[in-house]
């Protein structure tokens, strides 16, 4: 097409400012594509951390329970319905009772959670084998963090208080056994974890659970009355939204880097459109319309995106490629944020994401290459034969 | 018959409020064939005519008819039809592309025409061979001397055989020999081809080769001067 080659060697001959521009849009395009990669590897990260060690293939929920209201915990157990009784019996699923909980580390009173697990389950990844061959104190599994919060380490004793059914306070010496690595920080944070019969027997709630996980290679999730099924995507819904709400602040430097490459492609516009007035008018004269004459001048400034995009695939796949194997470490800081983090995390690149953001800088290239040539439009070809500007 | 009828032709500028009018009721034809320009001062209204009739310019009043076409009504696309099919145009500064060959250059009108490849390199390099130029194909216009620059202008304007070409001061820019030379070339075209010629320009040497000199002074035709046996 003629206006394609026309606009090849008109960029050819700006040269330099040609580069310029392209290594801007290249810029732009690898480092979104890296910076967002390690949000989706950040998230597939985290939620592979999350379905192994929490969610499994889904959770049935007691109809009261809501991990966000704390005060529906006194009411949220029941006895597990048969037939995911049988489930359980199949090893296919594994029931979690949950109860609110006063512990005393170092003296001061706190509120946490027990959580009473099969500790020969093998439906998430927890290092329960510790719960065992215990005999006079509970034992108590804790996370990294939740050791932390409460300065507690292995071996520690500690007094945990509990109400029963009939709302009667009682007692027990815990004792510390093993504290665990996680990401998963509801897995962790003011969570007890200990043997789930130990649990039914202190509470007297024999055979009732809060939750009960099912395995991931369970696909047919029968419904039980009184026991909504939560799916996976369900209960990873947070953690979608925390990074999400995390990305933002990459988002405002995706939009300074477009913005810088949509700037630079304007002002080459603007200044090109003016500097070649009387070519502008010689076309007129030679019979082209305007429109095509536009079109000429917008489709080199659509052309810089194409070479940016080249640029990018030439010298961005290695690139990437070696930061998707290296990965980026994260500071220690980083584990402050709503969930926990893998020491170092890799980025992924999905289809999806590297398209987006090729269609997205395309689009934008091709908006600020046609506004600036609204101005032929509006040039008189006389005028624009002699150089000057309407 | 008339490719060109110019009738009641104003032409008036805004200037501060006021109209300023270069081209005050002119009335003119040229046939087919002939080898004619405006002649007259600088300021006189010899490029504004000339743009007119090339339909880059609308006039204010009158009406203007170019191989049929009215000028004054023409759309912004029609009047590009209209230039590109039968209108060459030649300028004082070449206009070529930069970053076009010289073949490119002489081949951009034919593409615009969407004349087929092979046609097309028959056309392009026959307008080289008119003007000489078949050695420097491939040069880039800067690497050209000025009269080389103004025959490529040349072949890029009859490389489409139009019926008109129009000319604004095509030799200022060149020294006398490479102006002889360039008007030669077009004499040859006009007597070979038939192609109407009309030349806007206050050079001596131009003028010594039109067969129809139309004085302007103040946008009026004050003389229309034909000169030997050249125009019908
Ligand atoms: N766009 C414009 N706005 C206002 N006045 C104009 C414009 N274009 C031309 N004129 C005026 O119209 C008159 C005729 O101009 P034109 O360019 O046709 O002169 P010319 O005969 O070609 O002169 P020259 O020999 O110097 O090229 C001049 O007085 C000029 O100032
Ligand atoms: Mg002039």
């Amino acid at each position: 097409m003629l206006g394609v080659k026309l606009a090849y060697l008109n960029l050819k001959e700006a040269g330099l400012r040609t580069w310029l521009n392209v290594a801007v849009l290249s810029l732009t395009f690898i480092f979104i594509v890296g910076y967002q990669g390690l949000y989706v590897g950040m998230l597939k990260d985290s939620s592979r951390a999350m379905i192994d060690e929490e969610v499994a293939g889904g959770q049935y929920w007691h109809k009261n329970y809501d991990p966000y209201d704390a005060l529906t915990l006194e009411d949220s157990h029941g006895k597990i319905p048969v037939s995911l009784e049988e489930l359980i019996n199949q090893k296919k699923a594994t029931p979690i009772l949950i109860r609110q909980a006063t512990i005393y580390p170092a003296g001061r009173m706190q509120t946490a959670q027990l959580r009473g697990i099969d500790p020969a389950q093998t439906i998430v990844t927890i290092p329960l084998s510790f719960l065992d061959n215990n005999k006079e104190e509970l034992p108590v599994l804790i996370g990294t963090k939740m050791a932390k919060a409460k300065n507690l380490h292995v071996g520690d004793s500690l007094i945990v208080r509990w109400r029963d059914t009939n709302g009667t306070f009682d007692a027990v010496e815990g004792k510390i056994v093993h504290i665990m690595k996680t990401q998963v920080q509801t897995i962790d944070s003011g969570v007890l974890w200990v043997p789930l019969d130990r649990l039914r027997e202190m509470t007297v709630m024999p055979d009732e659970a809060t939750i009960v996980t099912i395995s991931q290679d369970v696909s047919k999730y029968e419904s039980y009355s009184g026991w909504p099924f939560k799916d996976q995507k369900f209960l990873i819904r947070d953690l979608t939204e925390m990074v999400k709400a995390d990305s933002v602040s990459a988002k405002i430097m995706y939009v300074i880097l477009l913005f810088l490459g949509m700037l630079a492609v304007f002002d080459t516009q603007i200044l090109s459109i003016f500097r070649r007035r009387k070519e502008i008018g010689t076309l007129i004269a030679l019979g082209m319309t305007r429109t095509q004459v536009i079109s000429l001048f917008t489709i080199e400034g659509v052309f810089h995106g194409v070479l940016a995009l080249v640029v990018s695939a030439v010298i961005g796949t290695p690139l990437l490629y070696l930061f998707s194997l290296k990965g980026m470490p994260l500071p220690q800081v980083t584990n402050e944020y709503g969930f926990a983090l893998a020491d170092r995390i890799y980025p992924v690149y999905t289809a999806g994401l590297v398209f987006g953001t090729a269609a997205l800088v395309m689009v934008i290239v091709t908006i600020v290459s046609f506004l600036p040539t609204r101005e032929i439009a509006k040039l008189k070809p006389t005028e624009a034969l002699k150089g000057k500007l309407a | 018959m008339a490719i060109v009828k110019i009738k009641g032709l104003v032409k008036r500028y805004p200037m501060g409020g006021q109209k300023f009018t270069a081209l005050d009721h002119i009335d003119l034809e040229f046939g087919k064939g002939e080898f004619c320009g405006f002649v007259g001062p600088s300021g006189s209204g010899k490029t504004t005519l000339l743009n007119v009739i090339g339909a880059l310019d609308a006039p204010s009043e009158g009406s203007t008819v170019v191989l049929n076409e009215h000028v004054e009504t023409l759309s912004q696309k029609k009047a590009a039809g209209l230039r590109n099919h039968h209108i060459g145009f030649i300028f004082q500064t070449y206009n070529l592309l930069p970053v076009y060959s010289v073949y490119e250059n002489v081949e951009f009108p034919l593409l615009l025409l969407k004349i087929p490849k092979e046609d097309r390199k028959k056309k392009v390099l026959d307008a080289l061979e008119w003007v000489g130029l078949m050695d420097k194909i491939k040069s880039k216009p800067a690497q050209l001397s000025g009269g080389q620059c103004q025959r490529v202008a040349v072949a890029r304007a009859i490389v489409k055989r139009p019926e008109l070409v129009l000319a604004d001061e095509p030799t200022a820019n060149l020294d006398s020999e490479n102006s002889y030379n360039i008007l030669e070339m077009m004499v040859k075209l006009n007597k070979e081809l038939e192609t109407t010629f009309i030349f806007a320009t206050h050079d001596e040497k131009v003028m010594k080769y039109l067969r129809r000199k139309v004085h302007l002074v103040d946008g009026k035709v004050t003389k229309d001067e034909i000169i030997g046996k050249g125009a019908q």
